[in-house]
């Protein structure tokens, strides 16, 4: 009779309940992690979703010819032309601090949407036309329910007149949410109504176009001579050590760095693309180089061996054979690293592209601000209108963070061959 | 005791062809340690030669020598003179590039680089500049895999990588790579020893053909193999090459002990 085995899982056996428990704990860390992602998503998405629409009102004004130059439309004075219009809406605003709040009620910047309408279609001149000019941040928020008609009036930022008038508005259907294409298409501004972030989206692909353009050939040709071609000795050593303590550096430093080479000694212009770029890439250099050494000693040796067996220089089998077999883990980590520097402010604060700049930058030379600068400028606004404008520019740079990682994603996948 | 059969395609050890490649007194070391000591031995043309013996006795780092492949090995350091055709290959004039050309090598796990089949054997021909016209290089490609033996089984699909064919089609597509340049010997380390024994078989046969063209140096593990294939044996042990003779003088009448322990499966 031979003695049964047993393969059943012993009772009171720890190891099973240990290999449980540390599932459990695996999968407690996951979602603890993806619930705090979905609150920050969530959060700033409902937050900014409302920068993508704007309160339009419908103003008729009038445009007299004798008051318009046909030949100088531009030189008119349209915003004397929108209070009238505005006067003439509502005549019950007679004192001059009603007239002040019904003029608070549309943009400052309506005139120049006149101006922009009539300078299209100057057959508007000498008739009344109805036209819709943004509502001011202020109106904007409370015909989107975002200030509590119910507190008290000097605690709200706006009056009981002018709720009164945008309810008049409201009933007559001059009052209209459209999207925003100026905040997609536009420069900043001082009126969270009017301010846009195409700016600094600009700014921040020529910078990042500088920074690539300079920092991965560099990168790569650095990390190819260090990993395939330098010698092992104490000089090769200590620049190994050197690039991989620079990877930790704090970015602010290289701001300083950027500040007093790149200004102050070469006398580059300052808050332009170039030298943010410039900066950018002394930052990212330590990345890319680290990923595309890693990327070349994953190489096999052997495709090494192949090649210098038939007679292949130490050129030729680099070239020829192992960086195309490591480019797309360079790539991946260049973009990595891309993405790391789109959302840097620090060295930026210090090269002066965190000043108020309305234009979309036309060239790397112009002066221009970036993503994350943007966000800290519209971050740091008073005015309540500009907090759904950072959370929306939050949104913008997401995206463009999640674009970026995505094709890190898809070139690894195309360019990747097995061996 | 294992019998050994007889080996009839063996040849006497005194019709040798002129040696085309004679290493003396070759030292190897890796940093501090020696891994061979005082290496007398020639390769003959138009044979085949076998290094055996057990793991770790040089036998790999003496073909290595041939092609300067050490070279890119930083603490690896080569006394002696080896001469390719009458020429020291360690004279500073020499450029490994062309000795590299001339002496092909073979490695132990089949490393076709990742591209087609065609760009596979195309490559090395390219680099030395050996064609000038596309209808050359074809002709080339074609001739190289016909003589690895492998064109019946790729002609359709040459464009396909070369990564995709069976262990035993790549490996003998790195040995059409390691011809299409025409060196006068090739190197080969193990080639069998990734492979099942029908590819292995069809590998053997090959090297049998081969040597019509070329001069073979083959490293191996299997003893029944370099008794197959080879003219002539060389036995390692430990970093001394302890016994060079006729593959036939080797297998039936080893002078030294240790071959004979060796070859009789006693040790290793």
């Amino acid at each position: 009779m031979t003695e049964p085995i047993n393969i059943h899982l012993a009772e009171g056996n720890g190891r099973h309940r240990a290999e449980t428990r540390f599932k459990a704990y695996g999968i407690i860390a996951i979602a603890v992690s993806l619930g705090f992602l979905c609150v920050m998503v969530v959060s700033i998405g409902l937050r900014g979703a409302p920068a993508f629409t704007q309160t339009f009102i419908q103003i008729g004004i009038e445009l007299p010819a004798d008051k318009i130059d046909r030949k100088d439309i531009a030189d008119t004075r349209f915003g004397a032309l929108v209070k009238s219009a505005l006067r003439e809406m509502f005549p019950d605003a007679r004192t001059r601090s009603d007239k002040k709040q019904l003029y608070r009620l549309i943009s400052a910047n309506a005139e120049y949407t006149v101006r922009e309408r009539v300078i299209d279609n100057p057959d508007l001149i000498g008739t009344n036309a109805n036209l819709w000019v943004r509502a001011s941040s202020d109106a904007d928020l409370f015909i989107r329910g975002n200030i509590d008609a119910t507190l008290d009036e000097n605690q709200r930022r706006i009056s009981d007149k002018q709720i009164a008038w945008l309810e008049q508005l409201k009933t007559a259907q001059k009052v209209e949410t459209r999207f925003n294409t100026r905040f997609l298409t536009g420069g900043d501004s001082r009126e969270p109504e009017q301010a846009g972030i195409l700016g600094a989206v600009v700014g921040s692909v020529f910078s990042l176009t500088v920074c690539f353009l300079l920092a991965f050939p560099l990168g790569v040709l650095t990390a190819v001579y260090l990993e395939e071609f330098a010698e092992r000795n104490r000089i090769s050593r200590l620049i190994e050590v050197n690039i991989n303590n620079l990877a930790a550096v704090p970015s602010i430093v290289f701001g300083l760095l950027g500040l007093a080479i790149f200004l102050n000694f070469f006398g580059f212009q300052r808050s332009t693309p170039l030298v943010g770029g410039m900066v950018l890439a002394l930052m990212t250099l330590p990345t890319i180089i680290i990923a595309s050494r890693a990327s070349l000693r994953a190489v096999p040796p052997s495709v090494r061996e192949a090649a210098m067996g038939i007679g292949a220089s130490k050129v030729q089998t680099t070239f020829h054979h192992v960086v195309p077999l490591a480019m797309p883990g360079m790539l991946t980590g260049s973009i990595i690293g891309m993405a790391q520097a789109l959302g840097e402010t620090a060295p930026l604060l210090m090269i002066g592209m965190v000043a108020f700049i309305a234009d979309v930058p036309q060239g790397i030379t112009d002066a221009a601000t970036a993503l994350p600068v943007q966000i800290f400028l519209w971050a740091d606004s008073p005015e309540r209108g500009f907090l759904e404008k950072t959370s929306a520019a939050i949104m913008v740079l997401l995206v463009f963070l999640v674009i970026m990682n995505l094709i890190a994603i898809y070139l690894r996948q195309r360019l990747e061959r097995r061996w | 005791m294992p019998e050994f059969e007889a080996i009839p395609d063996c040849q006497p050890f005194e019709l040798t062809n002129a040696a085309i490649l004679k290493a003396h007194d070759v030292n190897v070391y890796y940093g501090e340690k020696q891994a061979l000591f005082d290496v007398n031995l020639e390769v003959e043309k138009n044979a085949v030669t076998a290094f055996i013996g057990p793991s770790g006795c040089g036998k790999t780092t003496l073909l290595r020598c041939f092609n300067r492949m050490n070279d890119v090995i930083p603490i690896c350091r080569v006394e002696g003179s080896i001469t390719l055709g009458g020429q020291e290959i360690h004279a500073p004039e020499v450029d490994v590039v062309a000795l590299r050309k001339n002496v092909g090598m073979v490695f132990q796990k089949p490393n076709p680089f990742p591209k087609s089949i065609y760009d596979n054997i195309a490559y090395g021909p390219r680099i030395h500049g050996m064609t000038k016209t596309k209808a050359e290089m074809d002709e080339i490609v074609e001739n190289s895999l016909k003589r690895a033996g492998l064109w019946e089984e790729v002609k359709d699909r040459l464009d396909k990588p070369g990564t995709g064919l069976s262990g035993g089609q790549q490996q003998r597509l790195c040995i059409a790579r390691a011809i299409a340049v025409e060196p006068k010997i090739i190197l080969m380390d193990e080639p069998c020893s990734a492979l099942d024994p029908i590819a292995t078989a069809t590998i053997e046969a090959l090297i049998e053909e081969l040597r019509e063209r070329f001069s073979i140096v083959i490293v191996t593990h299997s003893m029944q193999q370099a008794a197959r294939i080879s003219q002539r044996t060389a036995y390692f042990h430990l970093g001394h090459l302890v016994e060079f003779a006729s593959t036939e003088q080797i297998f039936t009448s080893p002078e030294d002990e240790r071959t004979q322990n060796y070859i009789t499966g006693r040790i290793g």
